[in-house]
């Protein structure tokens, strides 16, 4: 991204709190695909199993991807993120597709890139920014996959470096302005993250900006892999974010307390994308938009937040109500404090 | 203090193998159970931060450093604090930071490589989210005076924060604390450099920390906790308000600033503030008054001569004093109603005092050696006296045979273990090395003894020991069995020779544990419930072993095969400039310089690299003493001709046929004189080769003339003449110390004559130059494997060795039926020159290449599986 449209990104920041779009696969899920779709004409003889595989979908359904990316922009997301949660070679390797992880990064950036290059062109004041994600893969680093075990990993840092660095390089080639690291829940994951993309900038001798955004599992407070908000932000804030925020897991009523916590300490703009509620007891997600949108609107009052968004079960009806919320509702203001030596185990510590 | 110490952070210390002996034994013998319960007790206690150490030569320190981490990851109680990942090595630090999720800090790094390198850490410590301490150490070495403690840290902190972009707060300077009140007049302003340098990179360095050892600034004063107590919290009064903000602090080892008797503080005060010239002296001189456990004080003093005789018994024995040590027992002889009463009476009661404190921790084991040489003195100028009144009946704890099993001839450790057995009162009857079997049994039954202990260093020794079990079985013994030695472990023990034997059976791991085990053995009631400990232990560990898993899947022979490692030739091997066979001999005085110190302390069961080791904290004193003993065993062996290092080695042309290698009389390649056995490794490797030592040399059909070589050396000729005649004048400290010096020398040999070879006599590296330490690390081309052990553990390889070079000819060096090298000071191995070849372990094969090996070797299936036994599954 250029230094210009880094600029207008954080003079927006500055003066408005920016939107984020809501959740990819509610949207996709409503389209009700089956295997021959996932298939597309690409991958019609692949030898297993591919229904269910969203990040595919970049691939073999291109139309409905953009569809979803458009229906967000049109809902007045700035910022939408790429359809690549599950596209890392670790990730991909349920479906045997670890080759097919490059091309579908470069591919889903690469139609999120068209979207917002559409409606930039549409409103030039209003600049549309694409968010690279970078999704936890489903191993964990520092936690066991064995009770009996404790020890055991079932992924190494080296080896989710080498994954990060390849969806990262496909995700900048496809055009994303934004590294987006999500869904953290193991924070070793996240860091392996931040190495690969600070690799990939040094190799590229430029940076963009990463945004970074975890996940409080429950109502502990703490991420899946123990750490509270607060250590998780002294583990990642040497990558030097754009944003620091949570996503996933709860709703907003639950998630407020923590997206405080963060608020309070982050050097940074604040992020959240909550869930749509909790699910209920089909799997769904009943929180409206205007229920949703009202919590919003108190954190945004509250001085809470810079970027706000949806996770599961969000739907541009949310985002279009949350985007009308915060209108006029000034921007949290990123506070500054005396440089002190902040390092956390599961708990932080302050020197 | 309290105000200073809110903002002080304090290091937990005890989960490093460095400074704590616990937490060394724990993760050497891999109980990571209760190393974590040491961890978990330093947060309970309030530990802010821990600091974890792994740099243990026994050890893989990054395996370690890997294993310890994930395992904290597991328990939240620990790992809720920050992590401090020490090492001086580069890869365990970066092991260490792929396993910490929360943000850490590195301990340590330095200019002391230079400057690229240094950039290069910190880079990769802020990409890796850390914050970093960084030592007073540059390129000219470490600082001492205040002026280069603050240019080094001030040229880092600009470097890192200017070049780096690291941030300021994320910096901790350690500007080396050294010791004071040491006698020598440079050291006296040391704790001043460091207090003022402290203020100064305070305030030029904004938002840095500074950190230290606290420790070492009261090294001199060992022995007496009270002044070092006196002084760390003196020390510390005034680092912390100059700016020291965080450091490496016992804090059971620290006064209350304000509780110091004055005079005290005012002469600690004198040391550490180096307020007058006489300031060591003075403290010296009312040091001990403050001792509070009624020893003598640190300073060396005769004053000791005025105490009771008893006392002076006691007191030669716990220092190792020979010198009085003839009149002192004349004189308590005289005094007593018999001669025996001084044995049982302050000669034991001295020794028991040895056995306490080296049971603690206290006394290392060099020390207890020397206390053995005193006591023998003392013992030996008695004798007379007690074989006169024809009643030399003592009564001793127990008799224990000991012996070095069939075909091996290593005995440094048994004879250790023997000494420190007599130290505590036991009768040792000590039957040597090679001892057979019968020999064994019988002595043990005309000797009436108590129980059997049997050592061993090489693999093959381990079916021996089994063998001698079940002989014990068939003949109806019950006495209590002990296995100790290089290559014995609690599993072997458990799996292979317990169930063997109905009597008790005890693994012990190392001559501090042989006391215990013997005591809790001799005591009709002790061993009862002794014995029922050990067979449960001994069945969860069988439970254990049958129950774990291959860390790697195997793969067939095929496979391996198929995945061998294919080294590049395109260009062609070095032919050496001299073929065949060729006798040599070095002068010990050369070879000298060539000695690898670090595993002869551990020898005597001090661990630590050398030379760091000499400085230790904690064994740095002992070390010196040995390392000084050792020269002036160098230096007489030298003088006087007693000990003489002789070898021979040869290079012939040689062709790879499958995992075997031909070797060849000469250039025309047809003649074969010799057929290289070698293994494959043969477990799933995902991104490396399964090697074999075959693999570094040239194919037969490839048409290309390749080469190997072999070796023998030995640096033990006179070894056991030597430790005989010390043996015989009751020197067992010197006699163990003649072995351990031509150990040292027949190794600094193999390296000497590896680096001939390579410049000279083959000549595939004639320019290269390495100093001592970057040939200890192994920096050279080629390598040099010894059969027996990882790479080819096929003792019976040697064979080939010898008959190649005719070795025993021309070394007088010979093999034992178990192929184990006489004089034990000795190495043989192959040499391999390609620029590819590297050192690894073959461990587990599969029942396919047992019997392609076999086949190879002309053997049958069951000889193959008596000498491959390590190497297969149980």
């Amino acid at each position: 991204m250029s230094s210009d449209k880094q600029h207008a990104l954080l003079d927006a920041a500055a003066k408005r709190i920016l939107i984020l779009d809501g959740a990819m696969g509610t949207m996709i899920q409503e389209h009700k695909l089956e295997e021959e779709d996932y298939r597309g004409k690409e991958f019609a003889d692949w030898h297993c199993d591919v229904k269910g595989n969203n990040d595919l979908l970049a691939i073999t359904q291109p139309e409905i991807i953009y569809d979803i990316h458009c229906a967000y922009l049109e809902a007045g997301a700035d910022i939408i993120e790429t359809n690549t949660f599950n596209a890392t070679t670790i990730a991909m390797a349920d479906y045997d597709m670890e080759a097919q992880s490059k091309d579908i990064n470069i591919a889903a950036a690469k139609l999120a890139r068209k979207a917002c290059d559409e409606f930039t062109a549409k409103t030039p004041d209003k600049p549309r920014y694409v968010a690279g994600v970078l999704g936890p893969t489903n191993r964990t680093a520092s936690i066991s996959p064995d009770v009996n075990d404790p020890g055991k990993r079932n992924v190494t840092f080296d080896e989710l470096v080498e994954a990060y660095i390849e969806s990262t390089e496909a995700l900048l080639e496809g055009g994303a302005d934004i590294i987006l690291i999500e869904t953290i829940f193991d924070t070793l994951n996240a860091k392996a993250a931040v190495f690969a993309v600070e690799t990939v900038f040094d190799k590229r001798g430029s940076r963009v900006p990463v945004m970074v955004s975890g996940t409080i599992t429950d109502a502990s407070g703490r991420t899946l892999s123990g750490q509270t908000a607060e250590a998780f932000y002294y583990s990642m804030r040497h990558v030097t974010p754009l944003s620091m925020g949570l996503n996933c897991a709860l709703g907003p009523d639950l998630l407020r307390q923590y997206v405080d916590e963060i608020s309070n300490i982050a050097e940074c703009l604040v992020s959240a994308h909550p869930n749509a509620g909790l699910p209920n007891e089909f799997g769904e997600y009943d929180l409206g938009a205007e229920e949703m949108s009202e919590h919003i609107k108190e954190w945004a009052q509250s001085g809470l937040v810079n970027i706000v968004g949806g996770c599961c079960g969000s739907t541009p009806e949310h985002i279009r109500a949350m985007a009308q919320a915060v209108e006029g509702v000034a921007p949290r203001k990123v506070p500054h404090f005396e440089p002190k030596m902040r390092l956390s185990g599961l708990e932080p510590f302050v020197h | 203090m309290t105000a200073e110490f809110s903002t002080f952070i304090n290091v937990g210390e005890r989960t490093n193998v460095t400074g704590s002996a616990i937490f060394k034994r724990l993760i050497l013998n891999a109980e990571y159970e209760k190393a974590l319960d040491v961890a978990r007790q330093q947060v309970e206690n309030g530990a802010q931060i821990i600091d974890i150490n792994m740099d243990e030569a026994m050890l893989d320190s990054v395996d370690a450093m890997r294993t310890f981490l994930n395992l904290i990851a597991s328990e939240p109680d620990i790992c809720k604090v920050p992590i401090m990942i020490d090492s001086s090595k580069w890869e365990v630090i970066e092991t260490g930071l792929k396993c910490v999720q929360g943000k850490a800090i590195v301990n340590s790094i330095s200019l002391k490589e230079g400057k690229e390198q240094f950039l290069h850490h910190a880079k990769l410590i802020k990409r890796y989210g850390a914050a970093t301490v960084v030592m007073a150490f540059d390129e000219t070495g470490q600082a001492d005076t205040q002026q280069r403690k603050v240019e080094i840290c001030q040229r880092s902190y600009k470097i890192l924060t200017e070049e780096v972009g690291f941030p300021p707060e994320d910096i901790i300077f350690d500007p080396n604390i050294f010791a004071v009140a040491t006698g020598i007049e440079e050291h006296n302003n040391y704790a001043v450099d460091f207090i003022e340098a402290t203020r100064i990179i305070r305030e030029t360095c904004p938002y840095a920390h500074i950190s230290g050892g606290l420790s070492n600034i009261s090294f001199s004063f060992r022995g007496n906790n009270p002044v070092r107590e006196a002084m760390h919290s003196v020390f510390l009064y005034h680092a912390i308000r100059a700016g020291m903000d965080m450091g490496i602090v016992n804090a059971g080892q620290l006064e209350v600033y304000d509780q110091i008797p004055d005079e005290l503080r005012e002469a600690v005060e004198d040391v550490i503030l180096n307020r007058r010239e006489d300031g060591t002296e003075r403290l010296l001189d009312i040091a001990p008054k403050y001792q509070g456990d009624g020893k003598a004080a640190a300073a060396e003093d005769l004053t000791w001569r005025e105490q009771p005789v008893n006392k002076r018994l006691e007191h030669a024995l716990v220092k190792g004093i020979t010198d009085y040590i003839i009149e002192d027992t004349e004189e308590a002889r005289l005094a007593a109603e018999r001669p025996l009463h001084v044995i049982e009476g302050p000669l034991m009661d001295g020794m028991n005092v040895v056995g306490d404190l080296f049971g603690e921790g206290k006394m290392f084991l060099p020390q207890v050696v020397k206390s053995a040489r005193v006591m023998k003195k003392a013992v030996s100028h008695l004798q007379p006296f007690i074989e006169a009144e024809k009643d030399g009946e003592s009564r001793s704890n127990g008799k224990i045979l000991m012996a070095t099993v069939k075909g091996d001839v290593h005995d440094i450790g048994k004879n250790i273990v023997g000494v420190v057995l007599q130290c505590n009162n036991f009768e040792v009857v000590d039957l040597g090395v090679m001892v057979p079997c019968a020999t064994i049994l019988q002595v043990a039954k005309d000797e009436k003894v108590d129980m059997i202990g049997l050592s061993g260093l090489i693999t093959p020794s381990l079916d021996e020991m089994v063998y001698v079990a079940k002989e014990m079985e068939r003949l109806g013994l019950d006495l209590p069995l002990l296995i100790g030695g290089a290559t014995t472990s609690k599993a072997h023990t458990a799996v292979k020779i317990e169930q063997n034997y109905h009597g008790p059976v005890a693994y012990v791991p190392n001559a501090s544990r042989a006391v215990g085990v013997c005591q809790k053995l001799i005591n009709p009631e002790s061993r009862k419930k002794y014995e029922q400990e050990l067979s449960d232990e001994y069945e969860k560990v069988r439970a254990q072993h049958a129950r774990k898993q291959p860390r790697s899947r195997p793969v067939t022979l095929e496979e391996a095969r198929a995945n061998a490692y294919q080294p590049d030739f395109s260009v062609l091997p070095v032919k050496p400039n001299k073929l065949g066979v060729t006798p040599v001999t070095v002068e010990l005085d050369t070879l000298r310089n060539y000695i690898d110190w670090t595993p002869f302390f551990l020898t005597w069961s001090l661990a630590g690299k050398f030379p760091r080791i000499l400085n230790d904290e904690v064994v740095g004193e002992q070390a010196k003493e040995l390392y000084a003993d050792a020269n002036k065993m160098l230096d007489k062996v030298i003088a006087d001709g007693s000990l003489q290092a002789k070898g021979v080695l040869g290079l012939f042309p040689a062709n790879r046929v499958g995992d075997d290698v031909e070797i060849y009389a000469d250039e025309n390649r047809d003649s074969v004189i010799g057929v290289s056995h070698h293994l494959r490794q043969q477990t799933l490797k995902d991104k490396f080769a399964n090697y074999c030592l075959s693999d570094f040399v040239a194919a037969k059909d490839s048409g290309i003339a390749d080469y190997m070589g072999a070796f023998a050396v030995t640096g033990g000729i006179g070894e056991d003449e030597l430790a005989e005649a010390y043996n015989k004048a009751g020197d067992d400290y010197n006699a163990i110390m003649v072995k351990a010096v031509a150990d040292r020398l027949a190794e600094a040999f193999a390296e000497y004559l590896h680096e001939q070879v390579r410049k000279a006599y083959w000549g595939f590296a004639p320019d290269e130059n390495l100093d001592n330490d970057a040939l200890i690390r192994e920096k050279y081309q080629g390598i040099r494997p010894a059969p027996g052990y990882a790479a080819c553990p096929e003792h019976t390889e040697k064979q080939l060795i010898w008959d190649l070079l005719d070795a025993e000819k021309h070394t007088t060096m010979r093999l034992t039926e178990s192929y184990a090298m006489w004089p034990g000071a000795a190495v043989s191995g192959w040499y391999f020159s390609h620029p590819e070849s590297r050192y690894f372990a073959v461990a587990k094969i599969q029942r396919d290449q047992l019997e392609d090996y076999a086949a190879r070797k002309g053997w049958t299936v069951e000889e193959a599986e008596k000498w491959l036994a390590p190497n297969l599954d149980d």
